[in-house]
Parts: C-alpha cells; sequence; structure tokens
C-alpha cells in the first residue's frame, strides 16, 4: 500500500512539472545531457577532493574534539586553566559562521607570509573547518561524558584509579557509545561543509563546477555536483538512522 | 593494619550527616556498621576511603594521618576497597576485565599475572564459568560477588563494604552474606554497613549503633543485641524486631 501510494503521488508530480510551461528551461539550464557529459568528469574529480578532505577532517575532528571534552571534564582547582581554555574555545569557535573563520584563516594567515607556515588554502580552510566541528563535536562528547552514572567515576576511584585513568578507561569508552548516533549526524552534515573552502579557490567539486559553468552559462554541472553528495550523503543518514534505532532497541532490551 | 577514626565530621550544604565519629578497627576485625537509613554509615565509609572530603576530624590508617591534604589519595584508596550497594561495575568490560583493570593500571600487575589471580578468586567463589560474561548477563547477586572479587583483586589491607546485599533480591542475598563469611574466615579485615541484622549478630567481632551521625553504642554482637544500653539503641532494635527483621 505504502509502495502504491508513493508511485501515484510521484508520478503525480512527475507529470505537473514536465508539463508545466517553465520546463523546457528548466531542462535546458539544469538537465542538459551534453553539458552533464562534458563536466561531470571534471566535476567527479573535484568531487574525490571533496571526500578525501572530509575523511581527513572527520579524523581530526573526532582527536581533537575528544581531548577538549576530556580538558573540560576534569575536575579540581589545579585543572582550572586548562578547563577554562577549552570553555573559551568552545565559545568562540561556536560563535562564528563557519564561512567566516574559512576565510579569516584561509585568506589571512597566508596573508602574513609567516616564515615555515604554510600559504595553503586547502590546509588553512580545512584547519578552520576542523576546529569549527571540533567546539560542537567536543560539547556533543561531553554530554556523554554526563551521562555516565557519577557511580561509575565513584566506583573507579575507589579502586585507585587516578582521574585520568578514570576518564581513560571508565568513563570516555562508555560516553563514546553514548553518542555515536549523535557524532554519526555530525559526520553527515561534515561531508556537505568540506566544500566550503571552494571559496578558498580549492579545485574540489563545486569550484570544478562554478568553473564549468563560468564559460558556458548552464547550470548542469551544479545539478552533477548535487548528485555526487547525494550519493553519499543520503546513505549515510540512512546508516545513522539504523544505528541510533538498533542502539534504542538494544537499551530497551537491557534495560526489560 | 589499623584503622582509626576520630572525631570525623561531615556536612554535605546545610545538612550535618556526622557529628563527630570515634571508630576504631583492629587488624583482621570485622565491624558491622548498623542504625537507621539516613544514620551516617554510607558517608562514613566514603570518608574512610577519601572517597568524600570530611570538615574535621582524622583518619589514621596505622602511623599515617590519611586525611592529610598531602597525602596521595589514589594511593591510599589502592590500600583500602569499597564495594557499593549498587554493585558498579564497568558495563563496558567483562567480568574478567572489570577484576583485571586496577591491578594492572593501579599497582603496574602483569597481565597474565593479574588474571591468574583473578581466575583463583572467581574460581574460590564459584564464578569461573562467568569470567567473560558481560556484567548485564549476571544476576545482581553475582554481579555484587563479582564487585566484592573485583575489591579482593587489590589484595586491600581493608575491605568497606556498604550495604552490600540490601539491593538484591531476597534469594539472592544468601550467596553474597556466604562469601563474606568466607573471607571473616580468611582473615579479612572488613567494615560492614547493613541492615542484616541476623548477620551483623552472627559474624561480627564488634558492633557498632550509628544514631544521628555519632557511634552511639559500640561492643559484642551479644551485649548490642542483647543487653543494650542507650535507649536509642534499644529504641531501633525494637523496631527491628517489630519490622521481623531480627
Amino acid at each position: 500500500m505504502a509502495f502504491v501510494s508513493t508511485i501515484v503521488v510521484l508520478g503525480a508530480v512527475l507529470l505537473v512539472v514536465l508539463n508545466s510551461e517553465a520546463w523546457p528551461a528548466v531542462q535546458r539550464q539544469f538537465f542538459n545531457g551534453f553539458h552533464f557529459r562534458q563536466s561531470f568528469p571534471l566535476v567527479l574529480r573535484g568531487f574525490w577532493q571533496d571526500i578525501w578532505m572530509f575523511l581527513v577532517a572527520e579524523v581530526a575532528i573526532l582527536i581533537l574534539a575528544l581531548v577538549v571534552a576530556v580538558i573540560r571534564a576534569l575536575r579540581g582547582p589545579a585543572f582550572f586553566p586548562l578547563r577554562l581554555m577549552a570553555v573559551t574555545f568552545i565559545d568562540i569557535i561556536r560563535g562564528i559562521p563557519m564561512i567566516l573563520l574559512i576565510l579569516l584563516m584561509g585568506f589571512g594567515i597566508p596573508a602574513l607570509q609567516l616564515q615555515g607556515v604554510t600559504s595553503s588554502g586547502l590546509f588553512w580552510g580545512l584547519t578552520a573547518i576542523v576546529l569549527g566541528y571540533s567546539a560542537y563535536t567536543a560539547e556533543v562528547y561531553r554530554a556523554g561524558i554526563d551521562s555516565v552514572p557519577e557511580s561509575q567515576r565513584m566506583s573507579a576511584r575507589s579502586l585507585g584509579l587516578s582521574q585520568m585513568q578514570t576518564l581513560r578507561f571508565v568513563i570516555v569508552p562508555q560516553a563514546v557509545r553514548n553518542v555515536i548516533p549523535a557524532l554519526l549526524n555530525g559526520f553527515v552534515s561534515l561531508q556537505k561543509d568540506v566544500a566550503l573552502v571552494f571559496v578558498l579557490g580549492v579545485r574540489e567539486g563545486v569550484r570544478e563546477a562554478q568553473i564549468y559553468i563560468g564559460s558556458t552559462f548552464n547550470y548542469t554541472p551544479y545539478l552533477a555536483a548535487t548528485a555526487l553528495f547525494l550519493l553519499v550523503s543520503i546513505p549515510l543518514a540512512r546508516y545513522a538512522d539504523w544505528y541510533t534505532e538498533r542502539d534504542r532497541r538494544r537499551k530497551q532490551a537491557m534495560s526489560t | 593494619m589499623k584503622l582509626r577514626v576520630r572525631g570525623v565530621e561531615k556536612a554535605f550544604d546545610d545538612k550535618q550527616v556526622l557529628r563527630g565519629i570515634d571508630l576504631d578497627v583492629e587488624p583482621h576485625e570485622v565491624i558491622c556498621l548498623i542504625g537507621a537509613s539516613g544514620s551516617g554509615k554510607s558517608t562514613l565509609l566514603k570518608c574512610i576511603n577519601l572517597l568524600v572530603d570530611i570538615d574535621a576530624g582524622e583518619v589514621w590508617l596505622d602511623d599515617l594521618m590519611i586525611t592529610s591534604p598531602r597525602v596521595d589519595a589514589d594511593s591510599i584508596r589502592s590500600r583500602m576497597a569499597i564495594v557499593f550497594q549498587a554493585f558498579n561495575l564497568f558495563p563496558h568490560l567483562s567480568v574478567l576485565e572489570n577484576i583485571t583493570l586496577a591491578p594492572q593500571k593501579v599497582l603496574d600487575v602483569p597481565r597474565s599475572e593479574a588474571v591468574a589471580r583473578a581466575e583463583d578468586l572467581l574460581g574460590r567463589f564459584g564464578l569461573s564459568d562467568k569470567r567473560d560474561e558481560y556484567p548485564e548477563r549476571l544476576s545482581g547477586g553475582e554481579q555484587q560477588r563479582v564487585a566484592i572479587i573485583r575489591a579482593l583483586a587489590m589484595q586491600p589491607e581493608v575491605l568497606l563494604l556498604d550495604e552490600v546485599t540490601s539491593a538484591l533480591d531476597p534469594v539472592l542475598v544468601g550467596e553474597v552474606l556466604s562469601l563474606l563469611r568466607d573471607l571473616k574466615a580468611q582473615g579479612m579485615t572488613m567494615v560492614i554497613a547493613t541492615h542484616e541484622m541476623g548477620f551483623a549478630r552472627e559474624t561480627a567481632d564488634r558492633v557498632a549503633f550509628l544514631h544521628d551521625g555519632t557511634v552511639a553504642e559500640q561492643g559484642p554482637p551479644a551485649e548490642i543485641f542483647g543487653n543494650p544500653t542507650r535507649p536509642e539503641t534499644q529504641d531501633f532494635l525494637r523496631r527491628i524486631t517489630d519490622a521481623g527483621r531480627l
């Protein structure tokens, strides 16, 4: 029944769109077979750059965010300066629009022409994304750390484990498990946001499409890029949902 | 190892829980702390284990004042062990890993030796077949016995037990109490906060009755249960008897 109704509804929508007066113009601008074939290899090559940036950034984010979250979770007056630094980092970075952070670091730092510091837009753009996402992801980890019962910390400390050992062997493993669904959602949005470094001129998928469009004034390459991003982000989103659902069921089964 | 508690006071916010506790624990002695809920039994154990900072008083382990700020709390905690009412096993670790974690990380015991010791303890208390299970798959009684073994694996000089049977089904209480009797037979020094009066009467060398944040009365179980001198103790025991718990 769900299948039949889906077919009927989609068919009706398609019929209306294809019969509308504007459709021939839309088709020429966005669904042009010739321009698609011409631009696709270029966009695809750029898209590999997006995938590569996504993977590198994700690894860096997961590590940096965990370090920030653990510093924030340290207790005792001796760690106050460290905690203050972590909180300041999170507050400032989260308050800056991602695109501004990318422009600021991607153009700003190379402009300083510092000795021994790379002027690569790709490097600084990606660094900006890593910093921006780490601030958010650190808060995700923190929620996970807070969700581990206080009694776990107490029982680890009572066995003589130090504060760091307690975090490392008892708290963080449980915390990470609790926030995997939220981390997966972060993956989905990062996979798209890496494309923002195009503003620095990095030759990734969106930038390649833009270059092609600049000489042809046909917007089909944008749709080619769209299709490529969806090809990755939809399965990733489905997987995140599937994992979250499985996790929820497992927790229900455990509490009975 | 001799444990001395002198004038310990502790308040949480404006609620005064301990109002000057004095208690001595001799080597190989088993002391049961009895008293109504809220009389300070759990708080006292946590103060002894340095999990809670005290407001006044001293706790001595032999010649060392462990409540001194100059003492390394982690190293003191590794000489004592505390077991909680709610087991608090680490849910992401197997039974074996729960037991071997602290000996390896705190005492630097090699893994093979830690595993051998854990297996020996599991065998002695009839839990060998649970070695690779995760806590969620164990009964409450099994979880609590694993928690006690986890504490024993640190080879503590004194074992603190905080109402370790209170969260258990009545049918599972027996297996945990019998483990404690075995430990007493082996000469383990224990401080046991408990509501199991029958167990306290038969197993303890000394019973301390806590009332309103002080040790109101203490002595051999026969004396405390048979011939209590303080009105608070008499009142408490009468209510316990009326409830059919003694």
